[in-house]
């Protein structure tokens, strides 16, 4: 089981924070300092696991971006690592060439597709494109939702003209 | 009035709320300095107040997306729960979608404001839009409390048969995290289960998988159906997976679904798991895959790893074993940092199964010890540690030692406790235990645990034949090593005890080259290491004891080794300056007794040792006092028992009735509560300790100590001047007295027999003062000491002594001395004696004259520590005991 989900930039900025296991706000910042501090020092060539309060956290980074996944002692690390770069895929995919700023200024974005991939901690969906599929449906909804209040505000100028 | 005037910075704040949740982070991202950042937030969280309060709809979601920005950078956003409650209720997808967001992000299970949602996750899940009950199954599957759960899962199982795929792969996540939160739930999902894993969306087949998973686990009914139902199943799912024809969709590196791949093999361990036919069932597939699979990608590993981890946990296959050892020996030979770790992690678990087939991969996991990744060395390390046994000991430890001296820092500490543990486990021989330590001590003796360089001293006494070499080779690694905590203690500790070992070379082995060492020498390493400021006062305090042992063992250097204890008289640490100002009077005052009480340490029990260090204090003290007894020589052996007090090596002071335990400071300064508390008992064999644990215990002088001692010593000086004095004192004595004194062995005999454990008191005479028998205080092989008593009227405190000394060999005693020692309440007076040299056959006797005076009359009776040293035929002797057969009312 997945225990949570950090992306941290290469500054030690945060810019995806998910928790399946529960943790106080406190316990949340404390992870995050302890862990960009144990991640962010580590050399290129290393491995991308490290052990931390009897968990692991396998990490990847793309760019200036590091991808945090804590698991337990006993999960295939190497299959989390399949995870990772399976979002990032997607990520990629919807953005077009996913950055760091893509992130930032969609960062609901990139929760929404995260929560096509994994729920309760758990993968959710093994096909890129059925996310892709799954997401841009949603996102068609709220525009459609959005055209329509736009229509009806319109008509309501137009009849209060 | 003109709203410009006196209220722009609210219509500024208004403006600024109609921004864009991107203006927002824009404004944050341009902020320099945290204060700024810190100001900027302020001023927006003030103005979703605002909006909150004003329950503005329009800009509800905006507000919400701001918060969800604020609260990744860490501020508060408590007030922004409310705000997702109510775009969950709102009718509107968009308004959904960020409302639940917002409530996974802001808010989690332990919230009490998270029950109020769960009437809106009821009608959510009901929605006729798939998306909608989508939301909700995801948001239920990430946050739900126990109560949720328990509220909500009948409609979260009926959503396991939902029409699209899509919603029923969310709902099995879902029941996950319900049977996880309330396990009672588990078997109404058992059913549902079976129909998902007989289904071909991959989502929905790796969910249900999961969630299979997890039911095995928390059921042993679940599993057992399962295992039933399902097995076989299962097996033709994954051969179908594995044969399966490129599907661009789900392909990884050129393997289809790797991600399913792994969930099967996954739960195929969970079914095969203690279960031969099961396990017989899946025995071709898994040689399949493990054969199969291509290993150049992460993908392919992983699935290799997964495959590897099934085969160690099903039921005993031996062909398949062997092919999974074999992968991992092929992972431990991979350049991939990651696929070496995965590889060290999965041998741990080998070894329990197969611990041949990981030894053939030792060479390669002890180079993985040396990696420069601090995940891999860690693992590798503790492998190490599980395959190390009696038939490689040797090269292993070797090996690890030799990289200790490159290892990086913080890595020295794990390594060093692990290869102390190993050596101290698994050493073949002393001369072995030795040398590692030997090796060790030099190149991380800053990392050496107290109890690993006490068990070395407690080896190091026990190998009599080894002391020589064991103190050269310290005295080589100390002088290039000198900062090593513990290579110091050790060092000045062995320099200490067999310092005459190490200058002239006794106890050569033939390994050895011979060495140049003079007394001065071995005086300089203790003389530095007392000196580097570095090096904390336990070992400075043993610095000084090894100076003290040394002045006596170099009596040529003893004016220089004075010198040096003096320069600590003024130190700032009681500790050192106590010892300093009693090691001096030692040097000074006492220089007959010092050869006696620096001798060598006892042999330390190592049976003890290791009993303590199991924490069993009490019980080993005892079996160490019939140690003490049981020794060749054990009266001689037994007088440097204090010594043990002295240089208490933490916790080893076989002999010291005290449980002060391992504080090395307290047996030192507390001499006279445990002489006191020594004072009811018998303890012959220890005897004659307390006069020397008085001696030194200046920091607390009683007023015998001061006295006796020096009357002792003055004694052997001037013995005709002590002569005179005696006659002059020996007419007071009672008639009583004079009659013992010419009395024969057999009467004597008799008035001993008269004398019980608690004999009467006889009746005091008010004129005359109390009369008492003459009492046989000591009796040896060797010797038999008389004591006639008497006291005046006036003073009832005080008891005048005549010792009385018959030599019952028939060879002359010279030299003769007799020392005694007192507990706190009583005060000792010595007389001079009437001569030093007692003739044998009985032809003879000495006296002397002891004062005793009992502050606590009437309350404790008197007792006495003796210890009589003399020369026979030119060899020195040493007899002790305690006398506690006084009469009562003395």
């Amino acid at each position: 089981m997945i225990h949570f989900v950090l992306l941290i930039s290469r500054q030690g900025k945060v810019r995806l924070t998910k928790w399946y296991s529960p943790y106080s706000q406190k316990e949340r910042s404390k992870v995050i300092r302890e862990l960009s501090g144990m991640i962010l020092t580590r050399g290129p060539k290393l491995s991308n696991f490290v052990e931390w309060r009897g968990f692991k956290v396998v990490y990847k980074r793309y760019a200036s971006l590091y991808f945090c996944m804590c698991i337990n002692q006993e999960d295939n690390e190497l299959e989390i690592l399949e995870i990772i770069h399976h979002f990032v895929e997607i990520l990629d995919r919807y953005f077009g060439s996913v950055c760091e700023l893509d992130l930032i200024f969609n960062f609901h974005k990139a929760y929404y597709i995260l929560d096509e991939i994994l729920i309760a901690g758990e993968l959710q969906e093994s096909s890129k494109k059925t996310v892709a599929r799954l997401v841009s449906a949603q996102d068609s909804l709220v525009d459609a939702a959005k055209e329509e209040a736009n229509s009806i505000s319109n008509i309501i100028a137009q009849a209060t003209k | 009035m003109n709203p410009f005037s006196s209220g722009t910075r609210l219509s500024w704040v208004r403006i600024k709320v109609l921004f864009h949740c991107r203006d927002m982070i824009r404004a944050i991202r341009a902020c320099k300095t945290a204060a700024e950042e810190r100001a900027v937030v302020r001023k927006e969280c003030a103005s979703i107040r605002a909006a909150v309060s004003d329950n503005d709809q329009d800009y509800r979601h905006r507000n919400l997306a701001k918060l969800m920005f604020i609260h990744m950078l860490g501020y508060p956003t408590h007030f922004g729960q409310m705000e997702c409650l109510k775009l969950i209720a709102a009718p509107g997808f968009p308004e959904k979608r960020i409302g639940y967001l917002g409530l996974m992000l802001l808010l989690d299970e332990r919230q009490e404001v998270l029950m109020l949602v769960t009437n809106s996750l009821k009608q959510d899940l009901n929605h006729t839009n798939q998306y909608i009950v989508g939301l909700a199954l995801c948001a239920l599957g990430n946050i739900c409390s126990a109560e949720m759960a328990r509220d909500l899962a009948p409609e979260v199982e009926r959503l396991l048969q939902f029409r699209d795929p899509n919603v029923r792969k969310k709902a099995a996540l879902c029941s996950i995290r319900i049977v996880k939160k309330v396990p009672d739930l588990a078997e109404n999902f058992v059913n549902p289960v079976v129909s998902l894993l007989k289904e071909k969306h991959h989502g929905v087949l790796l969910t249900g998988i999961q969630l299979c998973i997890d039911l095995c686990k928390l059921s042993e009914e679940a599993l057992e159906y399962f295992r039933k139902k399902c097995t076989e199943g299962l097996v033709k799912v994954l051969k179908d997976v594995v044969n399966s024809p490129y599907a661009p969709e789900y392909d990884v590196g050129g393997i289809a679904d790797p991600f399913l791949h792994i969930r099967l093999l996954r739960l195929l361990r969970v079914l095969g798991h203690g279960d031969a036919d099961a396990s017989d069932c899946m025995n071709d597939i898994l040689a399949q895959v493990a054969t199969k699979t291509e290993s150049n990608k992460n993908a392919g590993n992983a699935i290799l790893y997964e495959c590897v981890e099934t085969i160690m946990s099903i039921e005993d296959n031996s062909g398949l074993r062997v092919l999974a050892i074999n992968i991992l020996g092929r992972f431990l030979s991979n350049r991939d940092n990651n696929i070496r770790y995965v590889a060290l992690n999965m041998l741990m678990k080998a070894v329990s199964v197969d611990d041949q087939a990981v030894q053939r991969h030792r060479v390669t996991i002890l180079e993985c010890v040396k990696d420069s990744d601090a995940s891999i060395r860690k693992r590798a390390l503790e492998l190490v540690y599980l395959l190390v046994n009696e038939s490689n000991v040797q090269p292993l430890t070797k090996e690890l030692i030799d990289y200790l001296q490159v290892s990086d820092q913080d890595f020295k500490e794990d390594l060093t406790a692990k290869i102390c543990s190993i050596v101290e486990k698994l050493s073949p021989d002393k001369i072995w235990y030795i040398d590692q330590m030997l090796k060790v001590l030099p190149q991380a003796g800053n990392y050496v645990k107290d109890e690993v360089w006490h068990a070395l001293i407690v080896v190091i006494t026990n190998a009599s034949n080894l002391h020589g070499y064991t103190v050269r080779s310290l005295y080589k690694a100390i002088q290039t090593s000198g900062d090593q905590e513990t290579l110091v203690r050790v060092a000045v500790w062995c320099i200490g005890e067999y310092g005459d070992m190490l200058v002239n070379n006794i106890g050569m082995l033939n390994v050895e080259e011979p060495i140049t060492v003079t007394e001065n020498d071995a005086v300089d390493v203790i003389q530095i290491a007392i000196k580097r400021h570095t090096l904390d006062l336990t070992t400075r305090a043993m610095c000084l004891i090894a100076l003290l042992k040394l002045s006596s063992r170099f009596p040529s250097c003893s004016q220089r080794i004075k010198d040096i204890i003096t320069q600590s008289k003024g130190s700032l640490l009681l500790e050192l300056q106590q010892r300093s100002i009693e090691f001096d009077s030692i040097i000074e005052k006492h220089q007959n007794i010092r050869s006696a009480l620096v001798e060598r340490m006892p042999v330390l029990d190592e049976a003890t040792y290791s009993g303590r260090r199991a924490g069993s204090m009490r019980a080993t003290v005892s079996t160490s006092h019939g140690t003490a007894l049981n020794l060749p020589n054990g009266v001689a052996k037994t007088a440097a028992a204090p010594l043990v007090d002295l240089l208490d090596l933490g916790a080893e002071e076989p002999a010291a009735p005290s449980s002060s335990g391992g504080n090395f400071l307290q047996d030192l300064l507390d001499v006279d509560t445990s002489s006191s508390s020594q004072s009811g008992t018998t303890q012959p064999q220890k005897s004659g300790t307390d006069v020397l644990l008085d001696l030194l215990s200046i920091g607390s002088p009683s007023p015998q100590n001061g006295s006796s001692a020096p009357d002792i010593l003055s004694i052997s000086k001037d013995n005709r001047t002590s002569v005179s004095a005696l006659d002059s004192l020996s007419s007071a004595i009672g008639p009583s007295v004079q009659a013992s004194f010419t009395a024969g062995d057999a009467p004597m005999m008799d008035l001993l027999a008269g004398f019980g454990p608690s004999p009467p008191a006889p009746p005091p005479t008010e004129d005359n003062g109390p009369a008492y028998p003459p009492m046989v205080a000591f009796e040896s092989s060797s010797l038999r000491i008389m004591f006639n008593l008497s006291k005046q009227p006036v003073s009832p405190q005080v008891t005048h002594i005549e010792a009385i000394f018959t030599n019952k060999s028939s060879d002359v005693y010279t030299d003769f001395i007799f020392q005694a020692a007192v507990p706190k309440f009583l005060q000792l007076h010595l007389e001079p004696a009437s001569g030093n040299t007692l003739p044998g056959s009985g032809n003879g006797s000495i006296t002397q004259k002891l004062q005793v005076t009992n502050t606590q009359h009437g309350k404790k009776s008197i007792v006495m520590r003796i210890r009589i040293s003399y020369k026979l035929k030119g060899k020195d002797m040493l007899e002790e005991g305690q006398i506690s057969n006084f009469p009562r009312d003395l």
